[in-house]
């Protein structure tokens, strides 16, 4: 509001109501102001104030004031008589002007009002076109003619009277705003200036803060809040420089009044729009600090609730109280200890108060965050004036905390009156909670539940978010909590937690352990036992298990160490330590071990990867789990062969979830270190792994159980128990999963060579010889009771010599050894062995001489003619691919006490010796040859060298060996000769028995055993021509082919074939062909023609075919192919070939006259007459058509495969040829 | 605690003060890579003002983010004010957060002193990401960081 000032002459009244009519319209309209120092020009609306002009109002020199600064000056006259003017107005006007001048008030306005009535009275002395206005305009408007206005009849209701009503506002308010800018823009230039003298002494703060703020009082009748609010932000800033200074050493004189100690903390007081009481101090240089921040402080939140700007309030409110706080220290003033909480706490609510009474509950709502600050500070703030006059201590106020209390209820003077009438109001709040506990308690405190539950919130926040300290600090105002509210298992647990709690000293820690030991250790009711994490009590690092591979036979020992980590500051006894085991039956007694079992059992050590308490600053959400990969592979149940392999990942569900919660807001996964762990339960009942009485220490603790091994299973350990008195420390879940197999063995009988007795230890058992081999039976879980007997059955190959001073060696599983006696007997049927007692899975061994006899020789003719039919008893001797020995296979029969069936074990011998024959000839003289070769590793001697008849003699064999004994070394052979001497017919068969003793080397003629060897001479005539011996080259033979069916026609053949010759016997055709492609034979005369074969069995045919050997020496016979022979119409009746023949068989070559000489006949060893059964032979049924059909591989066998016969030279006739196969 | 301060207003700058800086390194999903701060003995304290400094962080990004999208300051200025000590903010461009408490009486210290250290902070820490051997998401065990921290304590406390 402008201060206008007014000198009228004329009619007072009129005036008077033109003053309303002018204040009224004034500031209708805006005007544009522009602004120095290149600040935005502004729509302002003016207002003014009329003030009757004295002289005494006048602005003296050095006068700052602008609020009451008059502007524009105004003189009214309504004079229009010339003389008049010139009379009286004149000369006032004068005066007026003078004045003004003398007080540097350039600013004024002549207003003329001109009225019909006034000219109309007067009209008489109307000077045309010389009005009293230009006449006023020409004396005191030296170039200035705006400054004289004319109104004309202002109170009519006239065009014209509006039109000049309109302009004198435009005038005015130009004017105005002239005059206005021009002294503000001088007062800020004083302003200014006196800023810069404030180095200078004796400046005075208090002075220039009434400067500016008549500034800013300007500002904000101007409507202009934000300008006024610069004003009084920048004079918080120069007054928190000052502060600021006044820390860094810079004194201010003017400083001194504010460090004056404080004596009222009555608080900010926000409701007058401006503190009249504050700023009287101020101007008087009397203010505190706290005075002069508050003042400020209401001036600006006036401002921002004029602004809208209700949230800044708040902000701003806080910065005020903590800088009041900083400031009071910086400026070291002494203010009574409590007085500034009470100061903060009446200034927070006051703050909130004058925030919620401009806005509603909504925007409230919506803006705590802007209010959260205040409130919190508040709390705090009450919180320890409580602390501080006892309010909150259990025994109540002491007399000094109500001495305090007293003092600080006086610092806070009376209650303002604007709020006397609030019921809540902040003063009476403070006031009533400082007087009583209970008032205390019901303002500061909710309840401890409430506050529990807050904790445990934030607590979750910490963990989850892994800041290590405040998680400690939240657990130990839980634990207070939970005391309080005597929750006993939440504090106990919450207790054992801080006791293992690095971040606490020793002794909180020793506390926290001694509350639940203390606990632990009351007497009373033994039946109920809190249950803890065990998590939180110690850690399962390790678990080893002894044997390492954690699989034993059911009965035996299993002990299982465990590696704990107490987390207790001091050790801990307990009465027992469990694990609980769970058990799955193994499927039968197998041991079924899967792959991740056996990467458990590695080396019989789990190791447990340590809970996120052990990792320090990591968070709980920011520990991914290792993953746990596991190798499948899938084998076929059949012959265990692979069919695929895969790799597992184990713990996929802790990884997916974990994925999960980093996406939303990371929920703390079940760690140990959340207080709210899944509630415990040991499960009773279970079979448990139990050690009693431990003393835990801190730190890694190793304890030893001792795992039941009854059942044969798999067992898994599931739970971990800790007793200690009324407390259990359960670990709900053992992970990973460790498991051990206890299973059940079978008795196992084995017999193999004894190693300690043969010279090396891949030496074979010997055939022939007495031979100890090593029986070993594991009694599994059967125990060998006195009487028990291994019933051995006799068999002739395989006689066992049971020797007087038997002893059989009892290995236990601990590496104990026992010797016990072992008496065998032996009948003819059966050897018995009598067995020493056994304790179940121990391991029993006794040695045995077995003697292989070696099978007689003629199972060693070379064509393998098998002599003995019976294959029960035969053992099956055969080449082994290691030795050059053959083998032989010793089955022996056992009875065995624990089981209804005979154990049948087979032993392998090898037979030391090959035996070749040959029979020689020298002219007429024939030899037999035996070739004995000794194919083992042993060195031998040889003894007795016979041969003789195995039926009647009818030779005379003369021994050529003059050596009765012999050495036969390791792979050497040995020849022994006989002639043959005959006095009839040489036999067409001579069958001989080679015999021999032989020994090791180096042992006593008692050890002989003998050796035989069966073989069979046969003579096989080869037939030459007639007159020759044998057949010569260039020389026809006759080749005699003949065919052999072997089977029996099928059934559908002879329906089909319903050809019958004139014999009445149905035939079937082939072809055969002599097909010579070495070219050792030429075929003379016709090779190839068809037979009728007979269609039974064995039916024969032969035919004679012209041969003539090329060459001299061995040749093979020529090959005979045999087709099936399709005639091209069934109905045709063929003529039965005389020379047909069937099916293939043998085919032998025959001299066309035989010859019966036995001195020059060859005779040959001959293989098997018949290959028995070994060739199927189908008939091939006829087609309509006639062709060739070839047998389907195997359905031809050709006798004289690879036979070869021998041609002598063509000229030679003198030489006598042995032939020796 | 308030009682203290008391007796620390009376007792004037001679008395020792709890913290005059810490700094703190805090990762996106909120835990503490790397906490420092010059006195130990309220140690708690600071990590609790840290912690508490980490939601208006988030109110901060979340309201820049909002109205500039990835033109976004990475100084977030003074987070609150307390009392006893002024907590600034600067978040990377990762959401890492840089959290510097600086002890309210500590007046040599503004802006623009803060946004220096800061923009040092946040060099040293893109060195540390560098380090091939170094697993993002691991607290801070570089001794050049370090050596970056304590020079900036020793400026600044």
């Amino acid at each position: 509001m402008f201060c206008v000032f007014l000198l009228g002459a004329g009619d007072q009244e009129l005036f008077r109501s033109l003053y309303t009519t002018l204040a009224q319209q004034l500031p209708r309209e805006p005007m544009e102001w522009r602004r120095t120092y290149g600040r935005a020009p502004k729509m302002i609306h003016l207002e003014a104030n009329f003030v009757q002009f004295k002289e005494e109002l006048l602005p003296k020199e050095g006068n700052k004031a602008l609020l009451t600064f008059p502007f524009l000056h105004i003189y009214w006259t309504d004079c229009c008589d010339t003389e008049a003017y010139k009379g009286s107005v004149k000369e006032d006007m004068l005066r007026w002007q003078n004045s003004l001048r003398t007080h540097a008030s350039p600013d004024w306005v002549i207003i003329v009002v001109e009225s019909n009535d006034n000219k109309k009275k007067n009209k008489t002395n109307i000077l045309p076109r010389s009005s009293i206005v230009d006449k006023i305009r020409g004396d005191f408007c030296n170039k200035q003619n705006d400054r004289c206005v004319v109104l004309s009849d202002p109170l009519k209701d006239t065009s014209r009277s509006q039109e000049s009503w309109n302009s004198l506002l435009l005038k005015l308010r130009t004017l105005l705003l002239m005059s206005f800018t021009k002294n503000l823009g001088r007062f800020e230039d004083d302003m200014r200036t006196l800023r810069e003298k404030r180095t200078q002494p004796g400046w005075s703060f208090c002075e220039y803060f009434m400067v500016q703020e008549e500034l800013a009082f300007v500002f904000e009748m101007l409507q202009q809040f934000e300008d006024a609010l610069v004003q009084y932000d920048e004079l918080d800033a120069l007054f928190t420089q000052y502060v600021l200074n006044f820390g860094a050493g810079d004194t201010a004189n003017w400083l001194g009044s504010f460090c004056a100690p404080v004596r009222n903390w009555s608080g900010l007081l926000l409701r007058r729009p401006i503190d009249m009481e504050k700023r009287d101090g101020i101007q008087r240089g009397e203010a505190s600090l706290l005075d002069l921040r508050s003042y400020l402080f209401s001036r600006q939140c006036t401002l921002l609730i004029f602004l809208q700007r209700p949230w800044e309030v708040t902000l701003r409110a806080l910065e005020l109280l903590h800088n009041c706080v900083q400031e009071l220290r910086l400026l070291e003033v002494s203010v009574l200890e409590g007085a500034l909480d009470c100061w903060v706490f009446l200034s927070c609510l006051e703050v909130l108060h004058r925030i919620e009474g401009c806005c509603d509950q909504a925007q409230l709502a919506a803006n705590c965050s802007h209010t959260v600050g205040l409130w919190a500070y508040a709390t705090d703030k009450l919180k320890s004036l409580g602390e501080l006059c006892g309010l909150v201590s259990e025994k109540g106020p002491t007399s000094e905390d109500l001495n305090r209390t007293v003092d600080l209820l006086a610092g806070l003077g009376d209650e303002r009156p604007e709020t006397g009438e609030h019921l809540q109001s902040p003063y009476k709040k403070l006031k009533e909670a400082l007087s009583s506990v209970e008032a205390f308690e019901r303002h500061y405190l909710v309840s401890h539940t409430h506050s529990e539950n807050f904790l445990q919130e934030a607590l979750k926040s910490y963990v989850s978010e892994g800041w290590s300290l405040p998680v400690t600090h939240t657990r130990r105002q839980i634990a207070e909590c939970q005391k309080l509210l005597g929750r006993t298992e939440d504090y106990l647990q919450t207790s054992a937690l801080l006791a293992g709690d690095v971040n606490l000293s020793t002794e909180e820690r020793k506390h926290f352990c001694q509350e639940v030991l203390t606990y632990a250790g009351k007497p009373g009711d033994q039946s109920h036992k809190v249950t803890l994490s065990m998590s939180v009590f110690t850690e399962l690092t390790r678990l080893q298990f002894h044997p390492a591979k954690a699989s034993v036979h059911s009965g035996a020992v299993l002990q299982v160490e465990l590696t704990l980590r107490c987390l207790m500051p001091v050790s801990v006894h307990l009465q027992q330590l469990a694990a609980s085991i769970h058990f799955e039956v193994n499927h039968g007694d197998t041991l079924r071990r899967s792959k991740g079992h056996q990467r458990q059992t590695n080396q019989g050590t789990v190791e447990f990867s340590l809970g996120s308490s052990a990792t320090g600053g990591m968070p709980a959400s920011a520990l991914v789990p290792s993953l746990e990969l596991d190798e499948v592979q899938d084998r076929s149940p059949t012959d265990n062969s692979l069919n695929s392999t895969a790799v597992v990942c184990r713990n996929t569900h802790l990884l997916m979830r974990l994925h999960d919660s980093s996406s939303s807001s990371s929920s703390p996964p079940d760690t140990p270190n959340c207080i709210n762990a899944a509630p415990v339960a040991m499960k009773e009942g279970a079979q448990m792994l139990k050690v009693q009485d431990v003393t835990l220490e801190p730190g890694n603790n190793s304890i030893i159980l001792t795992a039941p091994v009854i059942k044969p299973r798999t067992y898994i350990l599931r739970q971990l128990c800790v007793t200690v008195g009324h407390v259990q420390f359960v670990l709900p879940h053992i992970y990973p999963s460790v498991q051990y197999d206890v299973y059940s063995q079978e008795p196992q009988l084995t017999v193999e060579p004894d190693i300690v007795v043969l010279f090396v230890s891949a030496e074979p058992l010997l055939a022939g010889l007495p031979q100890m081999v090593k029986f070993t039976l594991l009694t599994g879980h059967y125990a060998v009771k006195k009487g028990d007997a291994l019933q051995l059955s006799n068999t002739e190959t395989m006689p066992v010599f049971p020797s007087s001073s038997c002893s059989a060696c009892i290995l236990s599983p601990a590496d104990g050894t026992n010797i016990s006696l072992l008496s065998i007997q032996a009948s003819e049927k059966v050897t018995s062995i009598s067995l020493p007692p056994t304790p179940p899975y121990h391991t029993l061994e006794f040695q045995l001489q077995v003697l292989c006899i070696i099978p007689s020789g003629s199972q060693r003719l070379p064509n393998e003619r098998l002599t003995n039919g019976e294959v029960r008893h035969r053992p099956r001797s055969y080449s082994h691919p290691d030795t050059p020995m053959a083998a032989i296979d010793q089955r022996m029969s056992i009875d065995c006490p624990w089981s209804i069936y005979s154990t049948l074990l087979a032993l392998t011998f090898y037979i030391p010796f090959k035996t070749k024959h040959s029979l020689l000839s020298a002219g007429n003289r024939k030899y037999i040859q035996v070739w004995l070769r000794n194919v083992s590793d042993v060195n031998f001697t040889l003894a007795d060298v016979k041969l003789s008849e195995k039926q009647q003699a009818s030779l005379e064999l003369q021994s050529l060996n003059t050596k009765t004994q012999q050495l036969l070394c390791s792979r050497h052979s040995v020849f022994c000769l006989w002639e043959v001497r005959w006095k009839d017919d040489l036999p067409l068969c001579l069958q001989c028995v080679f015999s021999a003793n032989f020994s090791p080397l180096n042992q006593d003629v008692s050890a002989f055993k003998p050796f035989h060897y069966q073989f069979q001479l046969e003579r096989v005539p080869i037939f030459p021509p007639a007159g020759e011996q044998h057949c010569r080259s260039g020389l026809l033979c006759g080749l005699e082919v003949c065919i052999t069916r072997l089977t029996e026609p099928a059934e559908a053949e002879l329906a089909e074939d319903s050809k019958t010759d004139s014999d009445g016997l149905k035939t079937t055709k082939l072809m055969y062909e002599v097909a010579d492609s070495s070219s050792n034979w030429a075929v003379c005369g016709r090779s190839s023609g068809t037979v009728s074969m007979p269609m039974a069995a064995n039916a024969t045919h032969k035919v004679q075919i012209e041969v003539m050997p090329l060459f001299a020496g061995h040749l093979p016979f020529p090959k005979i192919k045999v087709l099936k022979y399709l005639p091209h119409t069934p109905s045709t009746t063929i003529q039965p070939d005389p020379d047909s023949c069937l099916e293939n068989d043998s085919l032998s070559l025959l001299d066309k006259t035989l010859e019966d000489q036995g001195d020059t006949a060859s005779i040959r060893s001959r293989g098997s007459i018949h290959s028995v059964g070994s060739n199927e032979h189908q008939q091939q049924r006829s087609s309509t058509m006639p062709r060739l059909e070839p047998f389907s591989p195997g359905q031809v066998f050709n006798h004289s495969q690879s036979q070869q016969v021998l041609v002598l030279p063509a000229a030679d006739d003198h030489i006598i040829e042995v032939n020796a196969t | 605690m308030f009682g203290d301060s008391i007796r620390k207003c009376l007792a004037g700058l001679q008395g020792t003060q709890t913290w005059r800086v810490g700094i703190a390194v805090i990762a996106k999903e909120n835990y503490p890579l790397y906490i420092r701060s010059v006195a130990s003995q309220s140690e708690l304290k600071f990590h609790y003002t840290v912690h508490t400094s980490l939601d208006v962080v988030e109110e901060k990004i979340s309201a820049v983010g909002k109205s500039l999208g990835d033109q976004r300051e990475l100084y977030l200025g003074l987070l609150y004010p307390t009392e006893d000590y002024k907590v600034y903010g600067y978040v990377t461009n990762s959401k890492v957060k840089f959290v510097i408490v600086v002890d309210s009486s500590n007046t040599s210290l503004r802006d623009n002193e803060i946004r220096s250290m800061f923009r040092k902070l946040h060099n040293s820490f893109t060195d540390v990401m560098c380090n091939p051997f170094h697993n993002p998401g691991d607290p801070i065990q570089s001794k050049a960081f370090d050596g970056i921290v304590s020079g900036m304590m020793v400026q600044t406390g």
